[in-house]
């Protein structure tokens, strides 16, 4: 079942409202939220404080004092998302990986589970642009669809206590990338060496709800080093790329 | 940095650095965080003459032992933890001068559960993407992300506190020295997820007397007592968590999300705990029972409403009240508006017949200003 007719407007307390636009992890449901998102925020509603995409829903906060629970209900249903799709340009975000070895000690698993060399699990790892559906579980941390089924693979059976920040890993039919150092039952297939969550940045999380994500391999050990070198001091430019 | 600190000699139960939470980020799966019992923390700076939104330490159960190394103007609000400075009882829900050297204490939890310290000029320590709350879990946000340790220096911030300022309590029309009790009436707008519930579910939910569990913590109340009943299991794609969902999981116990929550979650939520009444709920101690009464989000503005004239009414009791302590109108003549040092703060070509002078007085921050306003050609 795709998006729904019109979208479900629930109360979520005094201070926020819920706007649904569909039940399902889908990408024509998803797209519809960020459009909406961007419309909200482009409306500029008086009293929308706060807006927080999801899967396929938005949670609104407002503030009773400035607008009516009705009238946000009322601004909400009334957005236009059909006219303008402009927002569906969204940004590609190059996410470097080193695959295997010590960067990713579980790649031979998922490669023999798969069937398949651990060059090919990289190969066809990296060779797709993966939807941030929505963030959350941790600060900066992307939920990513698109993960090709031949790599599903099932979790660790006992989760490892701390899986260092910039992995990058597979759980079940979800692919994913840890910003911040976090306990874990992931199978690690490889690392990046961009932070991409800094609590301390102007703009903190590198990755956004609606951009696509792309593992670029990288070649070796020394070529990781110095793109950590790089990130370090400050001079590595995060390459990103727009898709229609 | 050379300024006023407050040394912890004992960090109590669980206390961190406080503010009303960082906002703005959920989107990027940042939770708010910040003080769970809000309302109280706001009194707290209130009376110590901070702007509301300053931080302070949450202190849960057992309260710190605190040196101040300076005067320092302080209150305590929140549950009762039996403070003392330099071993004598003071009381709660005022502001007192401490002299340097003085030490703050706690002599064990007498009734609620989360007690607020306010000190004038807040406690400052560099604000993490807005807010200088505490984020446990992440790890960053207050004092270096986690809970105070014996042997921290905390940094107080400049006090604009004139040296006469007197000490405030709250106007007697107020009594907000609450009992907080053993007993608490919740109240909750039904939703976003009521529907996927049993009518009996919700009927449980709502006639039943719930338990705090031990388990819970600044991310959630967990409560013990009667299951609420799903049509289709507790599963739903996961969407939003809002303050105060009341997420029910396969178990059917309810678990109410406070200001530590992720940011999204998939557990189906039957009701939500409206914002006046997410202070009172934070001072639930486990073993606390817990009723839920259900009332329209119209009612729960009205009794937000409620709550934030209260506020104003402290404010105005104790000098902060900036509402309308400078209105400038002006038809058909523009209005200059300077500093002391006749720098425009607003400005544009002033064109008038003759010349007004007032002098108006003030009170900003807890301190008495003279303002002279003068309207007339330039």
């Amino acid at each position: 079942m795709p998006a729904y007719d019109q979208p479900i407007i629930m109360p979520a307390g005094d201070l926020a409202v819920v706007v649904e636009y569909g039940d399902e992890i889908d990408p024509e449901i998803n797209a519809i939220v960020h459009r909406a998102v961007a419309a909200i925020e482009r409306a500029d509603i008086d009293g929308v404080v706060e807006v927080a995409p999801t899967y396929r829903s938005a949670l609104v906060y407002y503030d009773p004092f400035q607008i009516t629970f009705n009238d946000v209900a009322a601004a909400l249903r009334d957005l236009s998302l059909d006219s303008d799709k402009a927002g569906d340009t969204r940004r590609i975000v190059e996410i470097p990986t080193l695959y295997g070895g010590d960067y990713g000690p579980d790649l031979p698993f998922v490669a023999s589970n798969a069937g398949m060399s651990e060059r090919e699990v990289a190969r066809i790892h990296s060779g797709t642009d993966y939807l941030v559906y929505a963030m959350g579980f941790s600060p900066g941390f992307p939920y990513l669809g698109g993960l090709d089924p031949r790599l599903d693979t099932p979790r660790l059976k006992s989760p490892r206590t701390s899986t260092p920040a910039g992995s990058v890993g597979i759980a079940e039919t979800q692919t994913g990338v840890y910003p911040v150092a976090s306990p874990g039952g992931w199978q690690l297939i490889g690392r990046t060496p961009l932070r991409l969550f800094d609590a301390e940045s102007e703009s903190p999380a590198v990755i956004h709800p609606g951009d696509r994500v792309r593992f670029v391999p990288i070649d070796g050990e020394t070529a990781f080093e110095e793109i950590s070198r790089r990130v370090e001091d400050g001079s590595y430019v995060i390459r990103t790329r727009s898709a229609r | 940095m050379s300024g006023q600190m407050l040394e912890v000699i004992q960090p109590g139960l669980l206390t961190t650095v406080q503010d009303l939470g960082r906002w703005g980020y959920q989107g990027y799966g940042v939770p708010v965080c910040g003080a769970l019992d809000p309302v109280s923390l706001r009194i707290g700076n209130i009376l110590v003459g901070n702007h509301e939104s300053l931080a302070g330490l949450e202190m849960t159960g057992v309260g710190p032992t605190l040196r101040f190394t300076e005067d320092a103007v302080v209150a305590v609000t929140g549950a009762d933890l039996g403070p003392r400075i330099d071993s004598k009882p003071i009381p709660s829900w005022e502001s007192l001068r401490v002299p340097s050297g003085s030490t703050l204490s706690f002599g064990g939890p007498l009734d609620g559960l989360r007690a607020y310290l306010a000190v004038a000029g807040g406690i400052d320590v560099p604000p993490v993407m807005g807010s200088r709350s505490t984020d446990l879990k992440s790890g960053f946000g207050g004092l270096n992300g986690r809970a105070i340790q014996a042997g921290d220096k905390l940094p107080i911030g400049q006090s604009s506190l004139a040296e006469n300022w007197s000490p405030k309590s709250l106007p007697a029309a107020i009594s907000r020295q609450p009992t907080y009790g053993q007993t608490f009436e919740i109240r909750v707008v039904m939703g976003p997820q009521d529907r996927m519930f049993t009518k009996t579910g919700i009927a449980v939910l709502l006639t039943s007397e719930y338990t705090v569990s031990t388990d819970s913590d600044r991310t959630g109340c967990r409560l013990e007592g009667p299951p609420v009943g799903h049509v289709r299991g507790p599963d739903i794609v996961s969407d939003g968590s809002a303050l105060g969902s009341i997420q029910v999981p396969g178990s059917g116990a309810p678990i109410i999300l406070l200001a530590d929550r992720g940011t999204t979650g998939g557990y189906t939520k039957v009701a939500t705990v409206i914002s006046p009444d997410i202070g009172l709920l934070a001072q639930a101690m486990p073993g606390a029972k817990v009723r839920f009464a259900a009332v329209s989000v119209e009612e729960a503005h009205e009794i937000l409403r409620e709550q934030e004239d209260m506020i104003r009414e402290i404010k105005a009791a104790v000098g902060l009240d900036m509402t309308g302590a400078i209105s400038v109108k002006s038809e058909g003549a523009e209005v200059s508006v300077q500093d002391a040092e006749r720098r425009p703060i607003t400005a544009s070509g002033v064109r008038a017949s003759k010349t007004i002078s007032r002098t108006v007085s003030a009170t900003v921050d807890g301190q008495q200003y003279e303002f002279e306003i003068e309207v007339g050609s330039a």
